[in-house]
């Protein structure tokens, strides 16, 4: 089972109660079905630049790919190139979702403040990242601080305002109880308000965290700073087409671990909650 | 120990002004278990918000121990009818039940202690670990009760605590909160829609007047201090008691004046 997206902070809705057995079934004739179809992508790719129906100097067939692939997972510059990207985007995500959760909650506890910043915020939550591209060059160049700031921009707006909407969604009767047994305000965001937004703060980093890839990816695509992006400008210039879409393959491959790892730490640290647990006892 | 005096609370709903509770005074003395029984909308949750120092009333006061109760008082828990939602589903069982002791500040073995204690005591000695929501209804209001419990209240103040379990287990229940208030010595203010519920429980019933609400009477309940499901309600006294409240209630509800002579409120 899957969590439930909740965008826009809507009610929480629990898995149908259905046996285990079929729901594993299910699940496991899904991925066959799934791989299949992977499968028969890489038979197209492999067949059609083959049989002369797409020029095979811009679309090369799966095993030149492959090939190509095996050739840059020997290459000590690809890893550099891979660390690189990766650093940019955990540094930029990890900055990202520190600042989102703290003014997330600060904002989101504080009505006045609230209503004060809403305006601000919807102005500028939508400015794509990609627009500071040209800011990002003036103020740092080809450094990996450019990539960062495109990074934590973009991923910023979504733990914020996932965060805000979390904070609002404290039960008033939870929050009673904490008020009749004393607890003070910072214990009230320590052991009511965190914890009711942490599925929301989940679900906004996994959102940032895929944006983020996105980010880093252009940024060194775009500005040149070191990373798996700049490594794929370099081999378009050099006309070293199947190693363009090897590394093309990564980036695919990183946003797919990227994307599990984000579920396994949802599903880990939500254990109680009830998009995770499943159906609901009594 | 707990006096409520000339308490008044109106909501302020925009142009609409709503008088919730017009003029409510009345005394529990310590150690004395008093149920509160009006018709439904009459404002109880308002009463027992304004008691447990979660809303702040427009005028009059509320005394816990001679002292005006302006915010939650330290020697008070409030028990709440939607315990799902008061126990925090992120802890566990033993956890909701230790967090108001941290607050408190004791020492992590007093806590230890009083946690086990405390759910020995509601009858859930090994749901400590246990999150609340793997347990029943019944269960999870048990667990809220423990958490009163091991508070150590001198005041607990139940707000229709039961009115979302099955018969059964209401049953359980009722007896569980004698059993703890016999053992305990708390003073305990309780809530109920419930008229066979307030008069099995209470020593004294308060019943309320329907919205804005007054205290239409305080009834004694002359019933044996021991109490069981089977024999108390099949008592005479009992159904004569619970008539006499039903007929207040529905007086209320149809707006009728309270009987002037009040006495021991019987016929």
């Amino acid at each position: 089972m899957t969590l439930i997206e909740r965008t826009s902070g809507g009610g929480q809705t629990a898995a149908p109660a259905s046996g285990d057995a079929r729901r594993g079934r299910r699940r496991g004739s899904a991925a066959w079905l799934g791989l299949a179809g992977l499968g028969t992508l890489l038979a197209v790719m492999e067949i059609v630049p083959r049989v002369g129906l797409v020029s095979s100097k811009y679309f090369p067939p799966t095993s030149r790919i492959a090939e190509a692939l095996a050739a840059e997972v020997t290459d000590q510059a690809f890893w550099v190139a891979l660390g690189d990207t990766l650093k940019g985007w955990a540094l930029g995500l990890l900055i990202a979702t520190v600042a989102g959760a703290a003014l997330g909650v600060l904002i989101g506890a504080v009505p006045l403040l609230r209503e004060y910043t809403a305006s601000t915020i919807e102005f500028l939550r939508p400015i794509p990242s990609v627009a500071l591209i040209p800011l990002a060059v003036l103020l740092f160049g080809t450094d990996i601080r450019s990539t960062l700031l495109l990074v934590v921009y973009a991923s910023f707006w979504q733990v914020l305002v996932q965060v805000l909407y979390g904070v609002q969604d404290v039960d008033p009767v939870a929050d009673e109880t904490a008020r009749s047994y004393g607890l003070s305000t910072i214990a009230r965001v320590r052991y009511v308000l965190w914890p009711t937004a942490l599925p929301y703060v989940m679900t906004g980093v996994r959102l940032a965290a895929a944006v983020a890839l996105v980010l880093a990816i252009t940024a060194e695509l775009v500005i040149g700073a070191p990373g798996l992006g700049a490594r794929i400008a370099v081999a378009q210039t050099s006309n070293a087409v199947p190693d363009m879409y090897a590394l093309v393959t990564v980036t695919g491959l990183l946003g797919v671990l990227v994307n599990l790892g984000a579920r396994a730490v949802e599903r880990r640290t939500l254990a109680w909650h009830q998009s995770v647990r499943g159906e609901v006892a009594a | 120990m707990l006096d409520v005096r000339g308490l008044k609370k109106v909501y302020n709903g925009g142009a609409r002004q709503v008088e919730a509770i017009r003029d409510l005074t009345f005394t529990l003395s310590a150690g004395e278990l008093v149920c509160l029984v009006g018709p439904s909308g009459c404002g109880k949750t308002t009463l027992l918000k304004c008691v447990a120092g979660l809303l702040t009333p427009t005028s009059g006061e509320v005394l816990l121990q001679g002292r005006p109760v302006t915010g939650p008082p330290p020697g008070m828990a409030v028990v709440f009818q939607e315990y799902g939602r008061s126990l925090f589903p992120w802890l566990r069982v033993g956890e909701n039940v230790d967090l108001p002791l941290r607050q408190k500040g004791l020492p992590k073995a007093r806590r230890r202690e009083l946690v086990t204690e405390a759910l020995a005591a509601v009858g859930l000695a090994d749901a400590e670990s246990a999150y609340p929501w793997q347990l029943s209804g019944g269960m999870q209001q048990r667990v809220a009760i423990a958490r009163a419990v091991a508070f150590e209240p001198e005041v607990l103040l139940m707000d229709e605590p039961f009115a979302a379990v099955d018969a059964q287990t209401r049953a359980d229940l009722e007896d569980l909160v004698r059993a703890l208030w016999h053992k305990l010595g708390v003073t305990i203010l309780f809530v109920t829609h419930d008229i066979d519920e307030a008069v099995y429980l209470g020593q004294r019933v308060l019943i309320l007047s329907s919205s804005p609400t007054v205290v239409r009477e305080e009834l004694t309940v002359d019933l044996p201090d021991t109490r069981d499901q089977l024999h108390t309600r099949g008592h005479p006294r009992f159904t004569a008691l619970r008539t006499h409240v039903q007929e207040q209630i529905q007086a209320a509800k149809r707006g009728l004046p309270s009987p002037s002579a009040a006495g021991d409120g019987e016929e």
